[in-house]
């Protein structure tokens, strides 16, 4: 029992808050900042895998993000939906519900395969010039896909969001936030079910010292394709959902500054740590978010006190000053993150009696 | 057949020759030394023989089985395991899981079986713990399975090191200056130690060391090199009355 009794406590968290929006107690916008919670704790746990347990510095995470984006959309378009692109559905609207996973899953798999751009390098490249390697393949997906003209280019691609409304028109039910909550849920399981598995603590072993690694009989090279398509392909599920939210896909939505947004809940989380990158995910959306409704107050205050001239307005472009900014203090005052690469456990020991991380 | 067989082995570094025409026969049951001067090429030695570097001449077979073109990894799972000369252990993860990481290439389950917690991870995974488990226990170091390595005294790491190499259930084990960086009592505790894991393991162990001491009272042979020539080969005793070995040691005043 003591083993399953974090399970529970999400589940029942989980359920609670569908509950909650199928009853209509939460509102839309609360709604989407939820599913864009779970969507960073996808992307930022799938990018510690590579950044924090195996030590390496990828900084194309977001490609991946768009590989899973692109091929989910396409797949549900036209399974499910009568698009421009495709013409009629392929399958009846009624099984867009059961067989969203494995769209989900299409989406992951075509991003793991993607991941070999990095992995395959990452064999005999470490460190610096395996971290231009992935800025490299983070910018090849992307001229990629918005040179193939077929599926909107630079103009991005609708039309994904009609394969949930077909969901609701089957069972009335908020499927999206649905979707995330689940994916969440199984993407955060998959993780720790595999870094607490002597497979693979075979990830930190190359971290700590590949030469030892690769003597006791770990097949380095294996490890590394695991950790990076793993990674890479938990961030194209991560990518495929968050098409679906949005209702519109664009390449660049997914360049070097989403790639830079899963590195600050990296380190601000703790690199090697998945509770501390749970917990910053969480904590940096709603920051985000945050800043949405305090720089507008802060804008008011300072002009109605008079501190800044008429033509002069805070605007909602200090986001990016502010958040560099906080990363700037971390690095100063806490550069191993919020937990370090200990474990939520560590922390709090009594915790130890609901989880082990070991 | 002989368990390890080098035969006229030669490694280049570019225009450097680090070992000219090296050549030896291990049997089963051995415990032989290999000594000579700093940077006489003992540790590209036991780089060739484990993997590392694939021989520029000669031929190396392990269990009758040529080893080239073989990976590190796939040269462990045949049977054969080894230590540092700097202690290689990793330091953030806790004692333990050193020593279970050393069943790395014979865990039995795959990632798919991890993810799902499969019947046969879980067996797997238990007979790894109880393995881990024991091996601590016969080496004396249980108390310190959830310790990190980094946080234990040098002479404990030296034991977790060996304990992790001897995890691989190796036929050979190969030991790289064991007693460097131990003083005089650590030094008397890991002979012991290793003639207690050449009596009770029933292996061949092949040792690189500096300190005499550890050399003649182990090794049954040894050999000598310097420059990556081979100068003496013999029991100890005849080795220390060897003038070549003298002189690559002390030079030629000292005869």
């Amino acid at each position: 029992m003591r083993g399953h009794t974090l399970n529970i406590i999400f589940a029942l968290t989980g359920l609670a808050l569908i509950w909650s929006a199928h009853a209509g107690l939460l509102d839309n916008y609360v709604l989407t900042v939820l599913m864009f919670m779970g969507i960073n704790v996808i992307f930022a746990s799938s990018l510690n895998l590579v950044n924090g347990y195996m030590g390496e510095f990828s900084c194309g995470h977001a490609g991946f993000m768009c590989v899973g984006a692109y091929v989910g959309s396409l797949l549900s378009m036209a399974l499910f939906t009568n698009s421009k692109l495709f013409g009629d559905a392929l399958l009846p609207p009624e099984l867009a519900l059961p067989l969203f996973p494995l769209v989900l899953v299409a989406a992951g798999f075509a991003a793991a395969a993607f991941g070999l751009l990095v992995a395959l390098p990452s064999f005999h490249t470490r460190d610096d010039y395996l971290a231009i390697i992935t800025i490299a393949a983070n910018y090849i997906i992307i001229s990629i896909i918005e040179n193939i003209d077929a599926i909107g280019g630079p103009r991005g691609l609708f039309g994904m969001k009609k394969t949930i409304n077909a969901m609701g028109d089957f069972i009335n039910a908020p499927w999206m936030f649905i979707w995330v909550v689940l994916i969440t849920f199984v993407s955060v399981m998959i993780l720790y079910r595999l870094v607490t598995s002597t497979c693979g603590k075979g990830i930190p072993a190359v971290c700590q010292n590949e030469v030892a690694a690769e003597i006791m009989g770990v097949n380095t090279n294996k490890v590394k394709i695991m950790a990076f398509m793993v990674s890479s392909g938990l961030a194209g599920v991560a990518g495929a959902l968050y098409a679906h939210v949005y209702g519109y896909v664009n390449a660049q939505a997914f360049n070097i500054l989403k790639s830079t947004e899963g590195l600050v809940m990296v380190y601000l989380g703790g690199m090697g740590s998945l509770s501390g990158v749970v917990i910053a995910a969480i904590a940096f959306t709603l920051l985000v978010e945050g800043l949405r409704f305090v720089i507008p107050f802060v804008n008011d205050l300072t002009h109605s006190l008079g501190l800044l001239p008429a033509g002069f307005e805070i605007s909602q472009v200090w986001k990016w000053v502010i958040i560099p900014m906080i990363l700037i203090l971390l690095m100063q005052f806490r550069p191993e993150g919020l937990l370090g690469n200990r474990e939520l456990t560590h922390v709090f020991p009594g915790l130890k009696k609901w989880i082990t991380f070991k | 057949m002989p368990l390890l067989e080098l035969e006229n082995v030669s490694q280049r570094f570019g225009g450097l020759k680090a070992l000219t025409d090296f050549s030896i026969a291990l049997e089963d049951r051995e415990l032989v030394g290999l000594i000579g001067p700093n940077g006489a090429g003992k540790t590209t030695v036991f780089n060739l023989v484990s993997g590392f570097y694939t021989p520029s001449e000669g031929r190396i077979t392990f269990g009758g089985r040529p080893t080239r073109g073989l990976k590190p990894h796939q040269v462990t799972a045949l049977g054969m395991a080894r230590t540092f000369q700097n202690i290689r252990l990793w330091n953030d993860l806790s004692v333990l899981d050193n020593i279970r990481l050393a069943h790395h290439f014979r865990l039995g389950y795959g990632m798919v079986d991890a993810v799902f917690r499969t019947g046969r991870y879980g067996r797997a995974e238990q007979k790894i713990e109880r393995e881990a488990r024991e091996i601590l226990e016969t080496m004396e170091l249980a108390e310190f399975a959830a310790e990190q390595p980094k946080n234990l005294p040098y002479g404990v790491q030296r034991r977790v090191e060996l304990a992790r190499a001897l995890s691989t259930k190796p036929r050979l084990l190969l030991l790289d200056e064991p007693a460097a960086g131990l003083n005089s009592s650590d030094v008397d505790g890991l002979i012991r130690l290793i003639r207690w894991i050449y009596d009770e393991f029933k292996i061949c162990i092949w040792m690189i060391e500096h300190q005499m001491k550890v050399v003649m009272s182990l090794c049954q042979r040894l050999m000598v090199i310097d420059f990556g020539i081979t100068i003496a080969r013999g029991t100890p005793r005849e080795i220390q009355s060897n003038p070549d070995v003298i002189r690559a040691y002390l030079g030629d005043g000292a005869l």
